[in-house]
């Protein structure tokens, strides 16, 4: 028998505000327990919430970035449960009147191109953290507490592990490309619930749903995804029923694990945020952000394959992060040649990130030195051997390429009339060279192009010391 | 309607309250009789009637994002009934269903 | 000190002269609550270490030096808030409520908090974990609720006005069976933040006192937009003193039969329809019209609030202040215990209800079709508005019933509100004013206008009051 696999995810990022979504408590990441928390975020009695506008703002970004439509009135909803981390006993969010909805995005496996619907998204405010000792007491910091989140529902579009891979990674993207996430899954800024169901080829109704929240990576989604596939598989083979529950994935094994059994939906007592007024979104305000939104990945993709001429995998390796592609755009803004800027990002600048652990913003590098020296590179004025020494020092002290390569008397040395009759005597001192080159040994000229590169201490434009060289031994 | 001790077990589970054992009859009945005064409205035709959760005829205001710091931890800390090392002690949260 | 004889402006020109010092004021008003209390018990927590406010300014600040009482569902920086709850019994504010920060601005004092149904759940301030309020007109009775500690504190004569909260009535009823004056304010004219949630979307802060004129001072004071509340108005608020020493010549008033049915006692009947007839003979217009959806009011009314407060009372856990059972020995059991031994039977019956009413399979029956029948009773109110200015009938179906008389009976308790609820469910500004006594006891007439037109109450209120002076009558039950 074959099976058709229903795959949808619930992502919820963190939006990128200073303050959080109903109080103005700051949004930080790893301060020291509750000290980055109000009455509001308490849920102290008498307390009242106030929407920062930030969070519609980045919410209508994300919406348009994925095709999806903004709602023209949206309204805020409390979910109630307990929880320790949960200050009110309920989680105001949006039910019936979500930011945007139906969306999509387009994703390719093995080059087959596919649309993925987004089914809604909403923004609501996330909850405190639980730390479980070993004593019989869990600990409570509500640091996190109202820290606002963007959560963006699939339609359960997504026929195989694959493509539910390329979708997270496509949504990735293009959240982070928007600006209005940080996106990173180690931070929590960006969280992936998944559900899938199997049902034999043919059948309409769905089958039963497991879920499996707060995955690590997307390969762990996927290793699950594909293992649930086949778990499922075979409990309907063997005569079995898949069981409405949520289950974990374990790393070690490899394997998913069931973490409960749901009977039913659980009663969260749904019911409109009383203390919030209905908001209705203008369409001016829609438009204005639509003008202000980043350009995409896939734009800019676009650009760098074309306008450019870069290699898609060169493109792709740029379009990694937001500030990788900010800082590439940057540099070519500043007057650096495409190619030669695409080559040192994907290299030395990499390199140098992933070597120090350290990040695009954190270093004394701006768009306008790599830009200068590009420029010195490209007019000859110094070698990439030398660049790479202007490099060392500009990236850790922010030194100005061109006043570092003045100062220190590193410009190349093209002057014919000095590299001409340098290059005479190199080859006089040397008539081995010559009957090696005339025998078509190439690594004649490699050794003569070492000696000149000795005497100048590596000054010498070695492509004008090639190019005389050849000429010189061609002459003999 | 009728009101049975099965369904105030079960809304006293959702209320985080418990009753005692020969509270809960007299409390039964008197949550009868509330909702059954509460079930008169089924007699009013309400098709095609907007629903009205809020008497406020505008749009929400929007505060600008510029965060503040209002209370530091030991204000917040102060009403605290049990803590440790600046965070909210609680005993160990077991979630029932973990155990199946 | 006490206030039976005095007004904001009487006070303010004795302390402007200098003829009485807010320091002796202060501590005289504490003195005579302390020795009067003793037989209404209207305050929770007095405050022995009062003081009027630094640098005093008389002349810009009507309230300065004044002592105002507050109910104690209101929270002040620092000072015990109860809500009369166990739950709440040690807990200590950490901020004020905007009411608070703007009385301060205006300089008035704060002597203490009063009693009230805990949780502002009940019509009679029986349900109090401090005990009951007796009623100055007769200590067997009780003073009505939940604001009943702020109606028994200012018609007993120990401050000059109060704040109150009125969720369904909390303020007007209290008010009409104390024979004093009370107002709640159009839903969204004064902020809600720092009042301890009930129903959000029907709770209002309101002001009572003797006079009419006090609570326009003092509402004066604390209304208007605040970026606290996302539901309060950004609507200018006049100055409602303006509204008073009017003639209500060609004013159009509506008197709903539903209001006026036999249901109402005759002695309530008979004093509201006289203050009508005065109306009528200084030249109002009254017309009879319906309100044809009052019978559904109550249960409205309790589904919606009830629901709400569901909801708002889930705070109350255990976990990060208030009462925390002592036995407790897993997560769940913190929860169950503290809140079934922190909360009383009236807060227990109200919150099983709404989660009830809000869960899976009722809510559809119940919530969202009260949602629908509010709409319907907002159109009946707008239909008559269309033709008149205002809306009379009695603030109660009887005057002040005796305590324990209802206490075991909660259905009865909730029809009591039928009168004033509505106004809550949409919105609207009403007050009662005293319309004279029956068997001894002050009835309320009530007074209900558009949103936001709280001005046409203050007219009719203090014509009212200008005809009967009530205000000359002393409470019969206070010994001396």
């Amino acid at each position: 028998m074959n099976f058709k696999s229903t795959i949808g995810f619930e992502v919820h990022f963190e939006l990128k505000t200073k303050s959080k979504i109903f109080s103005p408590s700051p949004v930080t990441y790893g301060a020291k327990p509750n000290t980055e928390t109000n009455v509001i975020d308490w849920g102290y009695p008498g307390v009242l919430p106030s929407v920062n506008r930030e969070v519609y703002r980045l919410g209508i970004m994300v919406a348009l970035a994925t095709n999806s439509h903004v709602l023209p009135v949206t309204h805020f909803d409390r979910k109630n449960y307990y929880y320790p981390d949960s200050p009110k006993a309920y989680q105001i969010t949006q039910f019936l009147q979500p930011l945007a909805r139906d969306g999509y995005i387009e994703v390719e496996v093995h080059g087959k191109k596919n649309r993925i619907g987004i089914h809604e998204m909403h923004i609501e405010e996330d909850a405190g953290k639980n730390t479980h000792g070993t004593n019989g007491f869990s600990y409570v910091d509500l640091n996190r507490q109202g820290v606002p989140l963007l959560e963006v529902v699939s339609e359960p579009d997504i026929a195989n592990p694959e493509e539910g891979y390329a979708y997270l990674e496509k949504l990735r993207q293009i959240v982070q490309f928007t600006g209005a996430s940080d996106v990173k899954m180690e931070e929590g800024s960006m969280r992936v619930d998944t559900n899938i169901s199997i049902r034999p080829v043919g059948q309409k109704a769905l089958g039963t749903k497991v879920e499996m929240k707060n995955l690590n990576s997307f390969e762990h989604v996927r290793l699950s995804l594909a293992y649930e596939e086949k778990r499922q598989r075979q409990v309907l083979l063997s005569g079995g029923r898949v069981q409405l529950s949520t289950r974990r994935f374990d790393e070690a094994t490899g394997k998913t694990v069931l973490e409960r059994v749901k009977e039913g939906d659980a009663d969260y007592r749904y019911f409109p945020e009383p203390d919030i007024p209905p908001y209705h979104i203008k369409d001016a305000w829609v438009k204005e952000i639509a003008a202000s939104l980043p350009k995409s990945a896939a734009d800019r993709f676009a650009d760098y394959t074309g306008k450019f001429g870069l290699k898609p995998y060169d493109a792709n390796v740029l379009l990694q992060t937001k500030e990788s592609s900010d800082f590439f755009d940057a540099a070519v803004a500043a007057g650096a040649d495409p190619q030669l800027a695409a080559n040192w990002m994907n290299t030395q600048v990499n390199g140098y990130l992933n070597d120090n652990r350290t990040s695009l913003a954190e270093i004394a590098l701006t768009p306008a030195h790599l830009a200068e020296m590009i420029t010195l590179i490209k007019d000859g004025t110094i070698s990439s051997k030398i660049a790479k020494k202007v490099f060392a020092e500009t990236v850790t002290k922010g030194t100005s390429p061109k006043a570092f390569v003045e100062a220190k008397g590193l410009v190349q040395l093209s002057d014919m009339s000095v590299l001409t009759p340098m290059v005479k005597a190199v080859v006089d001192a040397n008539p081995q060279s010559v009957v090696d080159f005339k025998n078509g040994k190439d690594r004649a000229i490699g050794y003569l192009v070492g000696q000149i590169m000795k005497q100048t201490h590596g000054k010498a434009n070695p492509v004008a010391v090639n190019r005389l060289l050849n000429e010189e031994l061609q002459n003999r | 309607m009728e009101v049975t001790e099965e369904m105030i077990k079960h809304v006293a589970i959702l209320s985080r309250l418990e009753f005692k054992a020969d509270e809960l009859g007299e409390f039964t009945s008197q949550m009868g009789d509330i909702i059954n005064m509460a079930n008169q409205l089924a007699e009013v035709d309400t098709t095609g009637v907007a629903e009205t959760a809020q008497v406020v005829d505008r749009d929400t205001t929007f505060r600008d994002d510029v965060p503040e710091h209002w209370q530091d931890r030991d204000t917040m800390m102060k009403n605290v009934p049990e803590k440790a090392n600046g965070f909210i002690k609680v005993p160990v949260i077991i979630d029932k269903d973990d155990n199946d | 000190m006490n206030y039976l004889k005095e007004t904001i402006d009487s006070l303010n020109k004795q302390l402007a002269s200098g003829e009485l010092s807010a320091e002796k004021l202060t501590t005289d008003t504490v003195a005579n609550i302390k020795a009067t209390d003793k037989q209404l018990n209207a305050w929770i927590t007095v405050y022995d270490a009062a003081k009027p406010a630094a640098d005093l300014d008389f002349a810009k600040n009507r309230l300065a030096g004044i002592p105002i009482a507050i109910k104690d569902n209101i929270v002040i920086d620092g000072m015990r808030t109860t809500a009369a709850s166990h739950i709440l019994d040690n807990f200590v504010p950490v901020y004020d409520a905007t009411v608070i920060t703007k009385l301060r601005a205006a300089q008035a004092t704060f002597v203490g908090k009063t009693n009230m149904d805990e949780f502002a759940m009940g019509s009679s301030t029986e349900h109090s974990y401090f005990g009951a309020t007796h009623n100055p007109w007769n200590l067997d009775k009780v003073p009505g609720g939940s604001s009943g500690g702020s109606a028994a504190a200012v018609a007993s004569g120990q401050v000059v006005a109060a704040l109150g909260s009125d969720t369904g009535g909390s303020i007007r009823q209290p008010a009409a069976f104390n024979g004093i004056f009370g107002i709640k304010p159009t839903y969204g004219r004064v902020s809600r933040w720092g009042l301890i949630a009930f129903g959000s979307s029907l709770d209002q802060i309101g002001v009572m006192s003797k006079r009419v004129r006090d609570s326009a001072e003092v509402l004066n004071v604390i209304s208007g937009y605040d970026e606290h509340d996302s539901t309060v108005s950004e609507k200018a608020v006049p100055d409602f003193t303006e509204f008073l020493d009017q003639d209500v010549k060609g004013l159009r008033v509506a008197v709903p039969r539903e209001y006026m049915s036999d249901s109402v006692d005759a002695g309530v009947r008979t004093a509201v329809e006289h203050e009508i007839d005065v109306l009528r003979q200084a030249g109002a217009i009254i017309n009879e019209v319906s309100l044809p959806h009052t019978k559904y009011v109550v249960p409205t009314y309790y589904i919606i609030a009830s629901s709400e407060a569901s909801s708002n009372l889930q705070r109350f856990d255990g976990i990060r202040y208030g009462y925390r059972a002592k036995d407790a020995k897993n997560l769940l059991d913190v929860y169950v215990k503290s809140r079934s031994e922190g909360f009383g039977e009236e807060v227990k019956r109200r919150i099983m209800l709404g989660s009830f009413t809000l869960s899976a399979g009722s809510y559809d029956a119940f919530f969202r079709q009260a949602a629908k029948v509010r709409t319907l009773i907002c159109d009946d109110f707008d239909q008559i508005f269309a033709d008149n200015d205002v809306i009379l009938g009695p603030t109660t179906t009887t005057t002040a019933f005796g305590i324990g008389e209802e206490i075991s009976d909660p259905l009865k308790m909730y029809n009591n509100d039928i009168l004033t609820i509505s106004a809550n469910l949409a919105g609207l500004p009403a007050a009662s004013v005293p319309a004279g006594l029956t068997g001894g006891m002050p009835v309320g007439l009530q007074i209900m206008a558009k949103r936001f037109d709280e001005g046409n109450v203050f007219k009719v209120a203090d014509f009212i009051e200008r005809q009967n002076k009530f205000y000359e009558a002393k409470p019969a039950g206070m010994e001396d």
